[in-house]
């Protein structure tokens, strides 16, 4: 494998052909790509997009031939260098992945084995690829690719375990790895998708960094289209397994042909929120056509019906009101100590009865622990919460329970909160049983009209969690959510792990469901792209505290603190002008 | 940790005190007089009738015996057996031979699960993870006389392979047929459990990582599916060790090993309360006393789990 294999007449580092992969199910083969066709140079950055099940990660895996499961190349090639991947044998695959193609994977939290120390994994990578030998000289290699990550203090934390690492120094470990044996090509799947939107800026500037001085071609996954087109030179849309739009990034961002590539930028809220901004300021010179963009006009109406509530809110009881929380953890420091760790510190807030408040911040930065406080799955180790006009921290057995009954939440995972053994109908219809609602036709009628409230087919009240898409599951955590008719709905990151797509139609539906049933929101994301579509208020936390809570527009416009400016610095590209 | 192992044995001791109660009100409540069984068909001198009774306190209430018996139990002593001797020393004359025999058994189950199991879970739906459900299911529902019964007739007496019976020489040849069959008892279900715990890993994204990085199969299947299927089917090992340890009773029997299972079974015929009671003390504290060392082994093989409280 050198440089110059004479079979390379191409003179292309990556030269994928009519790539065909199918997957063997019960039904005979489904084909997950159907004759992929893109050419990567040396040095090169090119971001693939598409939304899940474009065939994008199946693409990535498919280069260096792990498919999942039952996958496998079909048809066409997979030229690197000239030399056919699709039709390697093991050993020469087993040559080919680390040493010339790197990986980052997408999920920092399962791409690392939990039972080896950190040092044990990147020392591996360097043994397998022949990087250095002998122990001494692969234990100094290993600081110096983790180094070179970005872990500063790597020589200390070779002996860690990877639970001991937050999400981004698990990504920084991950990238060392991919990028330990200076490979030509890196291939990275969505590297910061389940990461904050500051520590993702870092990383992918590192990654930058990086891949330029060795010159390393980057193939960079992701369904964040204002990231693809701030990182990459190079943009290929997918859609159901094919290209369906390839090219220069801004020029696709700013004249896209194909009408998915359109909707995509026209739901991906990073860039809308510009837009319903200039809504608001300048009626009459917007560029764009409203009428091609569905999902754009449902934003502004969205937010004008915002506008409608919160005048109607003000001076109203408020919904929740939160005085001087504080939330302080014991947590442990070896041996038998354990110091004070305050996660929540001295947070008050009040949001009015029928807006919306968004939490924002990194995480680690309380907002989970005061939804848990709120929801009364933790205890407040001092402050008060109102709800409604009552005090909750004292509330038990009954009353505890009325109390739940009238605030519901809608967690992040749609695929972990949903029982995967209840049906559809079952989970939705599970508060009323417990609370004791109705008999049993009548939970039944509930449970249609709440389908017919978030949108779903009726038919799904048959079907289990597995046959839904996500956007599907988490129209169900909503539905589940509203069935006792709640004043109060807690979204704990409840859009956060949506495609942009389903996300825009998820905030619409939020939107909406706010407008008829009167509901209050407390919204907890760490995307500041979506609060300017959803929120009232913002209130930024950061280190437990709320540094700067003001209204949506406010915070957006003038943001006060540093922190809240760093943070709208770092949307991904919010830098980009639009043109749909 | 050493927090943790204070906690856990002050738990095991309402168990303890629970079960030997138990045991004891059983023993008591069984029907006739143990003593008079003793006799046989003769029968005996009251006067000596009521000496052995006043010996084992036979005619004290029931309350009274179990107190007693306890603050024995708390000085160290177990009490004495119809035969005349001390518990204590038949205890320490079965108990070595009873762990040997599970041990081996324990050995041979992890080497057959580990080794079948990982092969099944790797080449899932082939003729070899066919073939393992099959004998597994087998093995699961043949009652364990049987397999004894077979083991000793085919190996022992027509192969000539091994003794029949172990008798009074418990080295570790002689123990290692009935061991086998013991393995072969409780093997099936660690198979399984190895079987399905090998096929979630290897699904797990770390393993593709692992492959990403350029590993070698030789290198990416023991180092990250084998090594973290081990926790599941630790557990597993742990509980069967324990059930091995008591549950030996019908192969010890057959194959006249002279351990634990053996010498309880003859005196819950016999009705001796003090032996009864004693030996199934000593095996529910052996039982919670594995159980703690499994849960410390778990902090050995999964890094997340620490025990500090």
């Amino acid at each position: 494998m050198s440089a110059a294999n004479p079979a390379n007449t191409s003179g292309h580092l990556l030269e994928i052909k009519d790539l065909e992969v199918g997957f063997r199910t019960s039904r005979g083969e489904v084909k997950a790509l159907n004759g992929i066709n893109f050419t990567m140079d040396a040095g090169e950055t090119v971001a693939i997009v598409g939304e899940s099940g474009s065939g994008k990660s199946t693409t990535a895996a498919a280069i260096i031939n792990l498919l999942p499961g039952t996958g496998r190349i079909s048809g066409g090639s997979v030229l690197f260098e000239g030399r056919d991947l699709a039709k390697a044998t093991r050993s020469e695959m087993e040559e080919i992945r680390g040493k010339h193609i790197g990986y980052v994977p997408q999920d920092p939290m399962s791409n690392l084995n939990p039972v080896w120390s950190i040092g044990f994994q990147v020392e591996e990578t360097i043994k397998a690829n022949g990087l250095a030998s002998g122990r001494k000289e692969v234990r100094a290699k290993a600081i110096e690719v983790l180094q070179q990550a970005g872990l500063a203090d790597a020589e200390k934390r070779l002996r860690q375990f990877p639970h001991q690492f937050s999400g981004g120094m698990r990504q920084r470990v991950l990238i060392g790895i991919g990028l330990a044996a200076k490979p030509r090509l890196l291939i990275a799947d969505e590297p910061t998708s389940a990461l904050d939107v500051t520590v993702q800026r870092r990383i992918l500037d590192h990654l930058a960094s990086l891949t330029e001085t060795d010159r390393t071609a980057l193939l960079f996954i992701t369904h964040d289209l204002g990231l693809a087109a701030e990182r990459a030179e190079k943009l290929i849309v997918m859609y159901k397994g094919k290209i369906v739009e390839a090219g220069p990034s801004l020029e696709i961002l700013q004249n896209p042909a194909h009408p998915y590539t359109q909707r995509l930028i026209a739901a991906a809220p990073s860039l809308a929120s510009r837009r319903i901004q200039s809504a608001g300021v300048s009626l009459g010179g917007i560029e764009h056509d409203v009428a091609s963009s569905a999902e754009g006009v449902d934003l502004i109406a969205a937010a004008e019906t915002r506008v409608e509530q919160l005048g109607a809110a003000a001076g109203a009881r408020p919904a929740i009101e939160v005085d001087n929380l504080t939330k302080v953890f014991k947590i442990r420091t070896g041996g038998l100590r354990s110091e004070n760790f305050t996660a929540v510190d001295d947070v008050s807030f009040a949001i009015p009865k029928g807006t919306t408040m968004a939490l924002v911040g990194e995480s680690g930065s309380g907002k989970s622990t005061v939804a848990k406080l709120l929801l009364g799955l933790e205890q407040a180790t001092s402050g008060t919460i109102t709800i409604e006009g009552r005090r909750t921290e004292k509330l038990k057995g009954r009353e505890l329970l009325a109390l739940r009954r009238a605030m519901q939440p809608v967690f992040q995972d749609p695929y972990g909160s949903l029982d995967p053994l209840h049906n559809i109908g079952n989970t939705i219809a599970e508060p009323l049983r417990i609370h004791g609602v109705g008999d049993r036709a009548s939970r039944r009628d509930r449970v249609t009209e709440l389908l017919d409230q978030v949108s779903l087919p009726r038919v799904i009240a048959g079907r289990y969690p597995n046959e839904l898409s996500g956007g599907q599951r988490q129209r169900v955590a909503i539905a589940r959510a509203l069935a006792l008719k709640p004043d109060i709905v807690v979204l704990d990151e409840a859009v956060s792990a949506l495609d942009v797509l389903v996300q825009a139609q998820i905030l619409r539906l939020l939107a909406d469901l706010q407008a008829e049933l009167k509901l209050t929101y407390l919204f907890i994301t760490h995307d500041l792209a979506v609060v300017r579509v959803i929120a009232d208020n913002v209130a930024v936390m950061q280190r437990g505290k709320i540094v700067e809570a003001a209204t949506t527009d406010e915070v957006f416009d003038n943001p006060r603190e540093k922190y809240t400016r760093d943070l709208l610095d770092a949307i991904p590209g919010s830098g980009i002008k639009m043109g749909i | 940790m050493a927090y943790y192992v204070i906690r856990r044995l002050l738990q095991a001791i309402p168990v303890l005190l629970g079960t030997t109660f138990l045991i004891y009100f059983m023993v008591f409540a069984m029907p006739g007089n143990p003593i008079l069984a003793l006799f046989g068909d003769r029968s005996p001198n009251p006067a000596l009738l009521e000496r052995l009774e006043a010996q084992y306190k036979f005619n004290e209430p029931f309350i009274v015996q179990y107190l007693n018996y306890l603050g024995n139990i708390v000085r160290g002593d177990f009490g004495i057996s119809f035969s005349g001797q001390s518990v204590n020393d038949i205890l320490a004359r079965t108990f070595p031979v009873t762990l040997k025999l599970a041990v081996i058994a324990i050995v041979i189950e992890m080497i057959i699960a580990l080794s079948v199991g990982l092969v099944s879970g790797l080449r899932k739906g082939g003729i070899f993870d066919a073939s393992a459900l099959i004998v597994s299911l087998l093995l699961i529902s043949v009652p364990i006389f049987v397999l004894c019964f077979v083991a000793q007739f085919f190996v022992a007496v027509q192969l000539g392979w091994a003794s029949p019976t172990v008798g009074a020489d418990t080295s570790l040849p002689r123990l290692f047929l009935p061991a086998i069959v013991l393995a072969l008892f409780v093997v099936a279900t660690a198979i399984r459990l190895t079987r399905s715990s090998v096929i979630e890993t290897a699904s797990a994204d770390f393993v593709r990582t692992a492959f990403s990085k350029g590993l070698s199969r030789r290198r990416v299947i023991p180092v990250h599916i084998l090594r973290n299927s081990l926790i599941p089917v630790t557990t597993q090992l742990g509980a069967d060790f324990g059930l091995l340890i008591v549950g030996a009773t019908v192969t010890e029997g057959i194959f006249n090993v002279p351990g634990v299972g053996n010498t309880l079974y003859q005196a819950i015929i016999r009705g001796e309360r003090p032996t009864v009671v004693s030996f199934v003390t000593v095996m529910v504290l052996f039982y919670l006393v594995v159980n703690i060392l499994i849960d410390l082994l778990y902090a050995v093989l999964d890094p997340r789990i620490r025990y500090v409280k």
